[in-house]
């Protein structure tokens, strides 16, 4: 499939799961292409980075569920942050864990799962819907972390086979695998196809996303650029300065967005390409 | 168990260097005095500082603490802010096992606060109205499930009013008087150890468990604290100085830890 394809898929007002962490190994290209639709009104779950500032940019979003908004090595999100002090998208944030518990709670197809994480922060005054449960076993009132069904989850790992057997070559799987059990359809977009025969001489502890949770494969080889996806690649700091630095002015943000997201995929990648050049010469 | 470390600087030296010693320094030590006695546990800093203090009690006082490498290693030794640590890698902890950690409770955290009050409620999430921040942050984080199920201590860079409120805007890291307030779960691991600043070091051993001033950093006075403290703070008596780094720490942290001064420079910027 293409990226485009994927999004052929899409409808505006889905709830969409993207996997990654913070600006790592983020489904990028197919956010892109999101970009590029007429797609709308979307419930965004991420453990965020420029995904979600990207689609803040683009008024993609209707409600984001999140725990953290970051580019990691620029610790604030200038997109969504303006997102925010705009008033201009709706919020459910979340403690970390509670986020993957709830993700959790929607893979195992149960109503919620108990959770000491939240009581008595504000995440329960402003998520007034949130319920806590009491223990049958000693009485004790936890909060109820409820599923969080997604209709869709993109994830971005480093190989896959043409069936969805999809593999992390660096530290961290972070939690792309309950995004896909989380949803009812999962897309992964990989760096590089191979046949499935060459899957387990990558590491056999890291084919953890299964053909069985996986409805379309994308190749997609820089894919997550500027996020990082090592060891395939680190991030790229002085691309994501650019955009961050753009991302704060107006008339910067029009110009990069002119240059990098105006042509689709490839022309991403040429642009990415001709500045990399550019810097090198 | 406790692992295997060769540092040969396990016992920092008892001999003072006073002046010698620098504002940022002090720091390091005072926030690596805040995993003092914490044992063979995970000590999570954030930030610079926090991250020098946890390499420096590893080196010294505390010699059984896990530390990451920032992304999915514990790493044993010592080493540089800023460069890539040697190893050897001791685990593998990708931020689902992190969450396992936190949430067993053998981990000890040292965030850094955008306001923090009285009764240690911490808010790294936004500030101004919620539904419009005036200034939107990070969001929570780990921050309400760490703060109850493990040790907790904070690291402000600037001990200034807008930081030491007396009520922060959106509690992400839960406070004495929040977590009592949501019951005895909350309560059961909720342990705030201790607030170091630029200026002093602070704890929660006032009344109701509220902020108290526990030491001034030299050449800082209290009547700074209080400037810089947006709610009355419990002292008592006379406070002393915060306690200088010995040679052996002084050493480590200009050789070892930050040799290129990192802390001095974020402190001072």
């Amino acid at each position: 499939m293409s990226e485009d394809d994927v999004v052929a898929r899409l409808r505006s007002g889905m709830t969409i799961g993207i996997g990654g962490w913070g600006s790592r190994r983020k489904p990028m290209s197919l956010v892109r292409a999101i970009l590029r639709s007429d797609l709308r009104d979307l419930t965004v779950v991420s453990y965020g980075g420029p995904d979600v500032g990207l689609l803040c940019a683009a008024g993609k979003i209707r409600r984001l569920v999140f725990g953290f908004v970051s580019l990691d090595s620029i610790p604030l999100e200038p997109h969504f942050q303006a997102a925010r002090q705009r008033g201009a998208i709706e919020v459910t944030e979340y403690d970390e864990g509670m986020l993957q518990w709830a993700l959790y709670a929607a893979a195992c197809r149960l109503p919620f799962l108990p959770a000491r994480s939240g009581l008595g922060s504000d995440v329960l005054a402003v998520n007034p819907e949130l319920r806590t449960v009491r223990s049958p076993y000693d009485g004790t009132e936890l909060v109820a972390v409820p599923a969080l069904r997604l209709d869709v989850a993109l994830v971005h790992l480093n190989r896959a086979d043409a069936a969805g057997n999809a593999q992390f070559l660096g530290d961290d799987l972070y939690f792309d695998d309950l995004f896909c059990t989380a949803a009812d359809q999962a897309y992964v977009s990989c760096e590089r196809v191979v046949p499935t025969a060459e899957l387990e001489a990558g590491g056999l502890t890291r084919l953890r996303v299964h053909r069985w949770m996986v409805a379309g494969v994308v190749e997609a080889p820089g894919g997550a650029h500027f996020t990082s996806c090592a060891p395939d690649y680190e991030r790229d700091e002085r691309f994501q300065e650019l955009y961050a630095a753009a991302a704060r002015d107006p008339e910067r943000w029009a110009r990069f967005a002119a240059t990098y997201l105006g042509g689709g995929e490839a022309g991403y990648q040429a642009a990415v390409g001709a500045l990399r050049a550019e810097a090198t010469s | 168990m406790t692992g295997v470390q060769e540092t040969g600087l396990r016992e920092a030296g008892s001999e003072l260097i006073g002046a010698a010693a620098s504002r940022a320094e002090v720091c390091i030590v005072a926030c690596a005095e805040a995993w003092r006695g914490d044992g063979e546990i995970a000590a999570s800093p954030m930030g610079l500082v926090p991250t020098a203090g946890a390499r420096l009690a590893r080196a010294t006082f505390e010699p059984d603490l896990l530390l990451s490498d920032g992304e999915a290693r514990f790493v044993a030794g010592t080493w540089a802010l800023g460069e890539p640590a040697p190893g050897p890698v001791e685990g593998w902890i990708p931020f689902r096992a992190v969450f396992d950690l936190a949430w067993h409770g053998s981990r000890h955290v040292m965030m850094s606060p955008a306001q923090i009050d009285r009764h240690g409620n911490a808010n790294i999430s936004a500030i101004g109205d919620y539904a419009r921040p005036a200034r939107q942050l990070l969001g929570v984080r780990g921050a309400p499930g760490n703060t109850v199920n493990h040790p907790t201590s904070y690291w402000v860079r600037r001990h200034l009013r807008r930081v030491f409120v007396p009520r922060v805007d959106m509690v992400s890291g839960v406070g004495y008087d929040s977590a009592a307030a949501a019951g005895t779960v909350a309560c059961a691991f909720l342990d705030l150890r201790r607030v170091v600043t630029n200026l002093a070091v602070l704890d929660f051993g006032g009344p109701d468990h509220g902020m108290r001033l526990v030491s001034v950093h030299p050449g800082v006075t209290v009547d700074d604290v209080i400037a810089g403290t947006g709610f009355e703070l419990a002292i008592d008596g006379d406070v002393p100085d915060t306690r200088q780094p010995a040679a052996a720490e002084l050493a480590l942290i200009r050789d070892v830890i930050d040799p290129s001064g990192l802390c001095e420079r974020d402190l001072r910027g």
